[in-house]
């Protein structure tokens, strides 16, 4: 009986997938990310196979990867000419940005992606942007203007054709974190399609977060803020005094 | 080699951040001022952003103000008791300051406004000093004596206190606005204001330049502790790796800065100064002028 219970799970598995007969397994170069002191950046490899339990159709499969760093508020302004001086005149709050946004396909996005599914799954950077509940008039410009400044930045990226796919079955991609790394959770995505569809879909969560040195200083500057300033004053004066005291050794 | 910077969370080149503190220390050992106008802006430069910039620079003013105050000190030039009174104006302005400075953020505007208080005083203060030590350079090279103490409206003044360090006996009100308004500009600017207090004491108060830089160093020393407290508490903004790293190059250019200032006569440290201030100045105001190469700007809040 206890055999029993334990293969029924499997054999339902097994029976199941009519429907989805391909799949996403995923592999990652590392679990976590760890910002040290000397941390100037990141190479993320992400890898994995697509299983089948029939041959595949003859149209080729295709994988999309997207990355998303940490998603946090964000004001963008505009400046305008007053009285002959650059000044900002308006603003527009985007309530969820993403720290970071990286996306990757095995071909041009229009092969891989038809619109539709692009905005259903909020792929692409302005879905991803406007998928967490924006609503802000004419906000067009703003938003245009956010992808604009983080894309030169480093922080968004579009990167077509740059996963890896062999013989319709396994696939890679490099991902180049940048130095600037906002903490926390990442979430990676991987989509297969196949004619622009998404017919699989897997998510796992990266995490990015500081440790040693870096952990202990943010965390007594947000938690113990007196007497990390406290800290802060006595190291300058300590220094202050000691380099004093050295030439003043020096000069006898 | 690059560092990354727990609270500012940007990775850096720690040489550039060293040299960068080496260069304000040794302003800061010559002319007395904090060096703040220039520390903000090329920590902005260099990628940092503002938050953490003016806290963090206020945090190694207080570094390199303690290692040249102390210079100061063993060579007798600081007048404790005038220092104290700039210091009481300097706190109250201070904390007047912070509030002003939170106003204008809800507004959106800290960006211009520190950038128009930056044009407008330094262009006041740098102009003032450049015409006052070209006259007393060439007044000197004709031969003639400069007037020293002159009586105006500052003696006038109720409340009269000895000052017997910089041999003076004036009313306690000139130094407590003065400090009151070096105070303000600090929070709002995120700089010592040695820049400002030093012509002040000069012209204003008429006190002796040799004692003028010690103790504007006493005054900025107090004010920049009491700011960087205020946003240790108030925003967690204080970056103790990066402040490390500029207080390391700071103390020893300070040092550098007090010994060849000692050799210099006073009028050309203020010509230097003034220079030095107004083209601070200049590059500000075209800032303002020309067309920005991105009319938007974006801003995390967290």
């Amino acid at each position: 009986m206890i055999r029993l219970a334990r293969l029924l799970p499997l054999l339902l598995a097994l029976a199941a997938p009519v429907a989805a007969q391909e799949r996403l397994v995923l592999g990652l170069s590392q679990e976590e990310v760890a910002i040290t002191a000397t941390f100037d950046g990141d190479d993320l490899l992400l890898f994995g196979a697509i299983a089948r339990n029939a041959p595949p159709p003859d149209e080729p499969a295709q994988v999309a990867v997207t990355i998303s760093g940490p998603v946090r508020p964000v004001t963008v302004r505009h400046m305008e000419r007053r009285f002959g001086i650059w000044m900002n005149t308006q603003h527009v709050e985007i309530d969820a940005a993403p720290s970071y946004y990286a996306v990757a396909t095995s071909a041009p996005l229009e092969e891989v992606l038809t619109h539709t599914e692009d905005m259903r799954h909020s792929v692409t950077l302005p879905y991803a942007i406007r998928s967490v509940g924006n609503q802000v008039l004419n906000s067009a410009d703003y938003s245009e203007a956010l992808m604009r400044l983080r894309g030169r930045q480093g922080f968004y990226r579009l990167m077509e054709g740059e996963v890896d796919l062999q013989q319709s079955t396994l696939f890679r991609v490099r991902l180049t974190l940048p130095a600037n790394l906002t903490e926390g959770l990442y979430e990676a995505r991987i989509l297969l399609t196949r004619e622009g569809q998404v017919i699989d879909e897997l998510t796992t969560q990266i995490p990015v977060f500081k440790v040693g040195l870096e952990r202990w200083l943010y965390n007594l500057a947000h938690n113990l803020p007196f007497l990390y300033g406290l800290l802060a004053l006595s190291l300058a004066a300590g220094a202050g005094w000691a380099a004093s005291a050295a030439f003043a050794l020096l000069r006898r | 080699m690059t560092i990354y910077l727990p609270i500012a969370e940007v990775s850096v080149s720690a040489f550039l951040i060293l040299g960068i503190g080496a260069l304000v220390g040794m302003l800061s050992g010559l002319f007395g001022v904090g060096g703040g106008f220039l520390i903000t802006p090329l920590l902005f430069f260099v990628g940092i952003p503002p938050a953490v910039a003016v806290a963090t620079s206020a945090n190694q003013i207080v570094a390199s103000s303690v290692s040249a105050l102390l210079a100061h000190l063993r060579r007798r030039n600081v007048d404790l008791v005038m220092g104290s009174v700039l210091l009481v104006g300097g706190l109250a302005g201070s904390a007047l300051g912070v509030v002003g400075f939170n106003i204008l953020r809800r507004l959106g505007q800290v960006d211009l406004a520190v950038s128009l208080c930056y044009v407008v005083f330094l262009g006041i203060v740098g102009g003032m000093m450049l015409a006052e030590s070209v006259r007393a350079l060439m007044r000197q090279r004709a031969g003639a004596v400069p007037k020293r103490r002159r009586h105006n409206w500052v003696h006038a003044l109720p409340f009269k206190m000895k000052f017997r360090v910089s041999g003076l006996y004036i009313s306690v009100i000139p130094p407590l606005m003065v400090g009151l308004l070096v105070g303000v500009l600090a929070a709002i600017m995120g700089v010592g204001g040695g820049f400002i207090m030093v012509p002040a004491m000069i012209y204003l108060l008429g006190m002796p330049t040799k004692v003028v830089i010690g103790t504007s160093l006493f005054q900025i020393l107090f004010v920049t502790a009491f700011t960087t407290m205020l946003h240790a508490v108030t925003s967690q903004s204080v970056d103790l790796v990066l402040a490390l790293l500029l207080i390391v190059g700071g103390v020893i250019g300070a040092q550098v800065g007090t010994r060849v200032g000692a050799r210099m006569k006073a009028e050309q440290l203020r010509i230097l100064l003034a220079l030095l201030v107004l083209a601070v100045c200049l590059q500000l105001g075209l800032e303002l002028v020309l067309r920005p190469s991105d009319l938007y700007s974006i801003e995390a809040t967290r």
